[in-house]
């Protein structure tokens, strides 16, 4: 049987919900429109009547200021534009360093809250708390103000060997630097690496067809170690040492030599680094706690040592929970470095804000800043729908 | 098939004796490792306890602290109009009370301390020879008659508790602001309110006026209609891709731009705005995925008794949607109160701020650690706070067990 639609006469439009979504839709487009450019209108007026019109010209003309720190030749007669990459590449810096060892502490953190050991995972605990509850910026100007510009002037360096010295001038390390045998050395090393993944994939072929999965990444490390080492002392005889150890020390009133590191860059490093390590600690805890108690039980009963069950049931399946909760730190990690412009350290919001004192151009300078930091931000997500969709259970 | 005879003698389980060795031995000593993992964890435990415990007795000097007590806690809040945060406070003594006495029921640990700090603060702030220390007591005693008055009559005072609960934001607002040129609740301008209090205010202005707009997001964002989702998307992801700073910054420098000439809006409402609009990107991200928990079957059910799509969403599906997120939101707002310090980097004087301004004082040079550590402890307990009381929250509504 069919309706005709004069049985039940027809939907008056007003009331048929097919047209009224649209009708809706076009209303909020329309009225955001409106609004938005009534605003984008007055903005654009307001900056006319200043002189100063919208216009991005401006990041050709001389910065005449200078930065105290940076990855790239700069100097106060360099463009606007050119300030503001010096200023990218320290937040890229202090962020790649940051998530590195922000990982590394956080992991050992989480991992020591769920220790067997009573007071150890209590002491983590006190850590992760007494973090969590105060706000970075506090804990950054602390840091700054009453750790690393307190620390003793340079003639009374705090020494440790001849390895470091601190100082409210900065810490200087020792470094290595490269010397007359690197032009020979570095393409050993490259043959090294070469031959180490070779080892690896070759190992973890085995494994797929065994069935037997060796640690086919310490394979490869380990044969790349060696031939690192080997590789040393050819390339010593063909053309001098590859690397040499450039210690710090005292000349006249400062020190030389060994890697400088400022008392801002120490300062927001360390604040972020021990900052995010315990929420890092937090999601490492809730990851592995995750893992249902039955998958340790059946891998014991299989009669696997509890290094193994860690490697190849536990973690598996933690880090399936791990993974998107630790990109979402690694982002607020990037995000919260551009507190660095509380202790000094000159990154990519610091370096704009100080464009903006001296040119006026606060528009500008907003939306480029903004929109770096969205661009590391949706690279990011585009990283996490990836392994989503990579590691998703596949149920049957 | 062979039947069991029964035992005469069932012993019952062996039951485990624990012993304080026994449980030392167990979670301290077990293994080598454990054992000296135990006494380099002990030996720390010690070195930082009397170290801190040295400087807090010995070597600081409070002076910073104590001297601006005031301006710590309200700024440059006019001495005369005191009167109404005490009132506000003495209000909220006997809310928190009441609610405890009719919701919580139990005097727990969090009760006792909630209860004796505030004593031991009067305590002290009366060996300092100050007036403040009888208003901290009345506030207590209101609290501990609010919860035997709750728990005394529940039923009858639930409904005023909630009413209270209700009007309690814009009394806030109404006090603390006031109208007028002079006068009974003189208007006492923005840029007086500092220290906790103006940090408190941000705060709880960026949660209740974030939420609205979060639940609309979220809900755009759930929504069918592709341009309303595309919207609320675009929105939610731009603002939570950049830095909260970038945004107080554009409140403070760009916003004046979008306005039209003439009309000027003070630092503290352009701060709050740009709190607002950052929180309200995080709490649509919340309650999405508090609506995400909802099983379809909620929807279809509603749709079966023919509700509406307004009325689905407020009686069905935003109740249970906001019940599964409540400790997500008390995160969030920790995480909001913590973030108010940045307004101090663009010259509000809220806690950090006025921390700022009194270092900056000649006569407390070189006294950072001390008035880090006094607000940092301030931050700490309101934040620990919370978290507590929302883990109490949590069982109390038995979240994830219905």
């Amino acid at each position: 049987m069919t309706f005709k639609e004069s049985d039940h006469g027809a939907v008056p439009f007003w009331r048929d919900e097919r047209y009224l979504q649209i009708i809706i839709q076009i209303a909020v487009v329309l009225a955001l429109i409106a609004i938005g450019w009534y605003l984008i209108n007055n903005l654009l007026t307001g900056l006319q009547n200043l002189g100063i019109p919208l216009s991005f010209k401006f990041l050709s003309l001389t910065a005449q200021f200078d930065i105290g720190e940076k990855l790239i030749e700069y100097n106060r007669n360099n463009s606007y534009a050119r300030a503001l990459t010096v200023g990218l590449l320290n937040t890229v810096k202090v962020s790649f360093l940051g998530i590195i060892f922000a990982t590394i502490f956080g992991i050992i953190v989480g991992i020591a809250r769920l220790s067997k050991n009573w007071l150890v995972s209590k002491l983590a605990a006190m850590y992760v708390e007494a973090l969590r509850n105060i706000p970075l910026l506090v804990f950054l100007i602390f840091l700054s103000t009453s750790v690393f510009h307190k620390l003793p002037r340079v003639k009374n360096a705090l020494s440790i060997g001849n390895f470091a010295f601190l100082t409210n001038r900065g810490i200087y390390v020792v470094w290595p630097r490269v010397a007359e045998g690197w032009g020979v050395y570095r393409w050993f090393l490259l043959l090294a690496f070469i031959v180490g993944f070779i080892v690896a994939t070759i190992k973890f072929r085995e494994g797929k067809r065994t069935g037997r999965m060796p640690l086919y990444w310490l394979w490869g490390f380990v044969v790349f170690a060696i031939l690192a080492v080997i590789f040393w002392f050819i390339a010593q005889i063909m053309a001098g040492q590859p690397l040499r150890l450039d210690f710090p020390s005292l000349q006249g009133r400062n020190f030389q030599g060994g890697q400088s590191l400022t008392p801002e860059f120490m300062a927001i490093f360390s604040g972020l680094v021990i900052y995010t390590s315990a929420f890092i600690a937090e999601v490492v805890r809730a990851g592995i706690q995750a893992v249902s108690k039955g998958q340790r039980e059946a891998a014991t009963a299989l009669g696997l040592s509890g290094f193994q069950t860690m490697r190849l049931v536990i973690f598996p399946q933690a880090m399936r929970v791990i993974i998107p909760p630790l990109t979402s730190q690694y982002l607020n990690l990037t995000k919260n470095s551009s507190l660095a412009i509380a202790v000094g350290y000159p990154d990519l919001f610091a370096v704009g804000s100080t464009i903006i004192n001296q040119s006026g151009r606060a528009v500008e300078v907003i939306l480029i800043t903004m929109g770096v930091y969205l661009t590391f931000s949706l690279l990011t997500s585009l990283f996490m729908n990836w392994y989503n969709k990579h590691t998703r259970l596949v149920e049957r | 098939m062979t039947t069991l005879t029964p035992t005469k003698e069932i012993l019952p389980p062996p039951t485990e004796r624990i012993t304080i060795l026994g449980w030392m031995k167990k979670n301290l000593f077990g293994s080598i490792g454990d054992t000296i993992l135990t006494f380099a964890a002990g030996a720390f435990l010690v070195w930082l306890v009397y170290s801190i415990g040295h400087w807090i007795f010995f070597s600081a000097q409070w002076a910073a602290v104590t001297d601006n007590v005031h301006l710590f806690m309200k700024g440059q809040y006019p001495g005369s109009e005191d009167w109404r945060l005490w009132l506000l406070l003495y209000l909220l003594g006997l809310v928190v009370g009441l609610s405890w006495g009719i919701f919580l029921k139990r005097a727990e640990t969090v009760g006792w301390v909630l209860l004796i700090v505030p004593i031991v603060l009067a305590v002290w702030i009366w060996s300092l020879g100050r007036q403040s220390w009888m208003n901290l007591l009345l506030i207590d005693v209101l609290a501990i008659v609010g919860y035997f008055l709750g728990k005394r009559y529940p039923k009858q005072l639930a409904r005023p508790t909630y009413i209270m609960i209700l009007l309690y934001m814009p009394l806030v607002i109404l006090l603390v602001r006031g109208f007028g040129e002079n006068g009974f609740l003189k208007l006492v301008t923005t840029n007086l309110w500092g220290g906790l209090l103006l940090s408190l205010l941000l705060a709880v202005f960026g949660i209740v006026f974030s939420f609205p707009f979060g639940v609309l997001l979220a809900l755009g964002r759930q929504s069918k209609l592709p341009a309303l989702k595309t919207l609320s998307v675009i929105y939610i992801e731009v603002i939570r891709g950049v830095p909260l700073i970038t945004l107080l910054f554009m409140g403070q420098l760009m916003l004046p731009f979008f306005l039209p000439s003439g009309i000027i809006i003070d630092r503290v409402i352009r701060a709050t705005v740009a709190i607002i609009m950052f929180a309200a990107a995080y709490m649509a991200e919340n309650v999405r995925g508090g609506l995400q928990s909802i099983p379809k079957g909620q929807y279809e059910a509603a749709d079966a008794l023919g509700l509406n799509g307004f009325q689905k969403m407020t009686f069905i599906i935003l109740p249970q949607a906001l019940r599964a997120v409540i400790p997500v939101l008390v995160g969030q707002f920790i995480g909001l109160f913590k973030d108010t310090s940045l307004v101090a980097l663009v010259g509000l004087l809220d806690l950090l701020g006025i921390a700022r301004g009194v270092l900056a004082n000649p006569n407390y040079i070189g006294r950072q650690l001390e008035v880090f550590a006094f607000i940092a402890l301030i931050y700490w307990v309101f934040s620990y706070g919370m978290s507590y009381g929302s883990r109490r929250l949590e069982i109390a509504l038995g979240v994830g067990e219905r």
